[in-house]
């Protein structure tokens, strides 16, 4: 397999893989696709030459921020499979973000506590014996794989449940969104076991690294993150590029037609949401001692539309759209809220809209354009066309998922 | 026994007050697709409407609130016109944009109510003939609560009426039920659309003022009732009033008792579980209009 033929079916965009139905459209021209993939590696090699020499470059302020925001972009990649690719506007993605949060605060805190005791919140709130769901988590080797397998669990069992009745849509994002609603009230209301509206803080030890020290565990925190979302950035690639992922696109796109050539899109997509499900975990478990807290503030309904905002402003159905915009988003927030708090809620929601309304293939989308006008410039072939269409058949195929 | 009758009343005026709410969804979401975030908007609107007539106004609370119902209708409806012909016209077809998009509305709609009101909550005074309460046997039946499902009664009674005696209701329910069909048989669908989008986001309005004889008001108002309204409109099937009537007063109802023999945070989950479950045998809701189309 060389790179041009892969990039040939990647079919990040709807229209790339009706380029191939279409048989009004010829087939992009063969070495376009190789100059995009090139580009695309260089753009890579570029961040991630970045992203590993970041911590002598930065502050350790800022390194913490850009950990955090790499967690951000790895629950990005999850909602770009699901809901770029799978057409399925996944809005309550806290839960999951929650779970992994949640099950690697406990963790922490039964190992900070030590054997015998109970953590710190919970005789605040008067609890005299550990809860019976905190028990399994005294174990490292249980903690650990649940904070994926949870929410994956989780979603698989929501998810079959709804799409094996066919329901989908716009249903499917207000169940997403009712179930974010319905587990925010359950935690906060179940104070001794989760520590209620104030959620679980004071770390002090990540798996024996001194989260009091801050200047070493920054570093050490940012390349766990980091390494975490090169990792699942690659899975997700693989998932995009592989048959599953090209059925995932198809049942968002043209799910009767799918049925109709024997596939189950049920399965198709509860594995796409699973998957989505078990990266917000991920970052979560990741979140807790880079942020030092977990509370149900961070995964009600408006985080989880935030989530969302990431991968719209980016550009939906592109993975690398789906980091970028986590990362510059959450990144445009520190800067702007901190000093202007209206203005920026203003300013999001606006973006928010036009993105949306007009831009639908968002900031990945104008790069793309960008690109191909200059390659239109230079070499003079027929990129412009195709990539156009990209940009502008987006809502058409949206529609029809819908 | 007596547990059993306020809870059951409980639940019916937290169930009309859903129901209200749910109307204008149902209907735009039926006929329009169109998923409205922002719907819960109106409903702050509609409540922020009875403080200004107190508060910047200076009226006295009685002629305030029977001011404020039919002027929220008006306020929400106008907020919901506009949306409609400045976003939502462009984007239909694509209903998880207009989520979005509306979302978008929404979070600036509650910025400004925030900038302009404050973020604290405020107190919108009661009227004085809604003091007190009614007892019947063991049971106390205030007589907010008691007003609050009367007015959604009347409402409902009389979008009813609209829908099935008016021409405009008429045309109304055939672009509900069959959009290309109706457009054939000559109705023109924007002003339809324009129309139901008024109707239902001063719905939302009056839903408002009656929110804000409950407690205090906050520009965050809407969101705690938006969820439970979308899935009324799920549970009901879209565009059907009977459907909406009935999925509003089973949740109320459901939510209340559970609420009573569990707490409170434990009974929003269960709510949702049993959607889920109920949507394993109707996935379409309880009414369900019957097409050919591949659904």
């Amino acid at each position: 397999m060389t790179d041009s033929i892969q990039g040939d079916v990647v079919g990040t965009d709807a229209a790339n893989l009706d380029a191939h139905i279409d048989p009004a459209t010829p087939p992009p021209a063969q070495n376009k696709w190789q100059g995009f993939a090139r580009g695309q590696i260089g753009l890579i090699l570029a961040a991630i030459v970045f992203m590993l020499i970041a911590p002598s470059l930065l502050s350790e302020f800022r390194l913490d921020l850009l950990a955090k925001y790499a967690c951000f972009a790895i629950i990005a990649i999850g909602i770009d499979l699901a809901w770029g690719y799978g057409g399925m506007l996944v809005l309550g993605q806290g839960v999951f973000f929650g779970m992994g949060g949640y099950v690697m605060g406990m963790y922490m805190k039964m190992a900070e506590a030590g054997p015998g005791n109970l953590p710190d919140f919970m005789t605040w709130s008067g609890v005299e014996s550990l809860p019976l769901i905190w028990e399994p988590l005294k174990y490292a080797w249980i903690a650990i794989p649940l904070v994926v397998v949870m929410p994956m669990l989780f979603a698989f069992l929501l998810g079959s449940l709804i799409f094996r009745r066919r329901v989908r849509g716009p249903y499917f994002a207000i169940l997403s969104q009712a179930l974010a609603a319905a587990f925010v009230i359950l935690i906060i209301g179940q104070q001794g076991a989760t520590g209620g509206t104030n959620g679980l803080t004071n770390f002090t030890n990540f798996f024996g690294i001194d989260l009091n020290d801050t200047a070493s565990s920054t570093t050490s925190l940012y390349y766990i993150a980091i390494v975490a979302l090169g990792i699942c950035y690659i899975i997700g690639r693989q998932l995009v590029r592989s048959r599953f992922g090209r059925l995932l696109i198809a049942s968002r796109d043209q799910e009767e037609r799918v049925r109709f050539l024997g596939y189950n899109p049920a399965t198709i997509k509860t594995i796409a949401y699973s998957v989505a499900a078990g990266m917000a975990g991920l970052a979560g478990a990741l979140f807790v001692p880079i942020v030092g807290i977990i509370s149900p503030a961070l995964m009600g309904i408006v985080p989880s539309i935030e989530m969302v905002i990431w991968v719209a402003i980016g550009g939906r159905a592109t993975l690398w759209g789906a980091v970028v915009g986590a990362l510059v988003v959450s990144w445009a927030k520190t800067g702007l809220s901190e000093k202007f708090p209206s203005f920026w809620t203003y300013f999001l929601g606006l973006l928010f809209i036009i993105v949306v309304a007009f831009f639908p293939a968002g900031l990945a989308g104008l790069i793309k354009n960008a690109i191909a006008k200059v390659k239109d410039v230079i070499p003079g072939g027929p990129a412009k066309k195709t990539v156009e269409r990209t940009a502008t058949e987006t809502p058409a195929t949206e529609g029809a998922a819908g | 026994m007596t547990t059993f009758f306020s809870q059951l009343f409980a639940g019916l005026s937290t169930g009309s007050l859903l129901l209200l709410i749910a109307l204008g969804l149902t209907f735009t979401f039926g006929q329009m697709n169109v998923i409205n975030m922002a719907h819960g908007e109106f409903i702050m609107a509609g409540a922020y409407t009875g403080y200004v007539l107190q508060v910047t106004f200076g009226l006295a609370a009685g002629v305030a609130f029977w001011l404020s119902l039919p002027i929220a209708f008006v306020v929400a409806g106008v907020l919901g016109l506009l949306l409609e012909i400045v976003l939502i016209k462009r984007l239909y077809g694509r209903p998880l944009d207009t989520l979005l998009v509306t979302w978008g509305v929404a979070l600036i709609l509650q910025q400004l109510a925030r900038d302009i009101f404050g973020a604290p909550n405020v107190q919108v005074v009661a009227p004085g003939f809604l003091d007190g309460a009614v007892k019947i046997g063991s049971v106390s039946m205030s007589y907010t609560r008691l007003f609050i499902i009367a007015l959604v009664m009347l409402s409902v009674l009389a979008i009813w009426l609209f829908m099935t005696k008016t021409s405009n209701g008429t045309r109304m329910r055939a672009v509900v039920q069959n959009r290309p069909l109706a457009e054939a048989s000559g109705i023109s669908s924007p002003p339809v659309d324009r129309r139901t989008f008024f109707i239902g986001s001063g719905l939302a309005g009056v839903a408002g003022v009656g929110i804000s004889l409950l407690g205090s008001i906050g520009p965050t108002l809407g969101t705690a009732y938006i969820v439970n309204a979308f899935l009324v409109v799920i549970v009901g099937g879209l565009g059907s009033i009977r459907g909406a009537v009935i999925a509003a007063f089973a949740i109320g109802i459901f939510n209340s008792y559970t609420e009573y023999l569990t707490t409170s945070s434990v009974a929003s989950v269960l709510v949702f579980v049993a959607i889920i479950i109920f949507l394993q045998f109707r996935p379409q809701g309880l009414v369900v209009q019957r097409t050919r189309a591949m659904a």
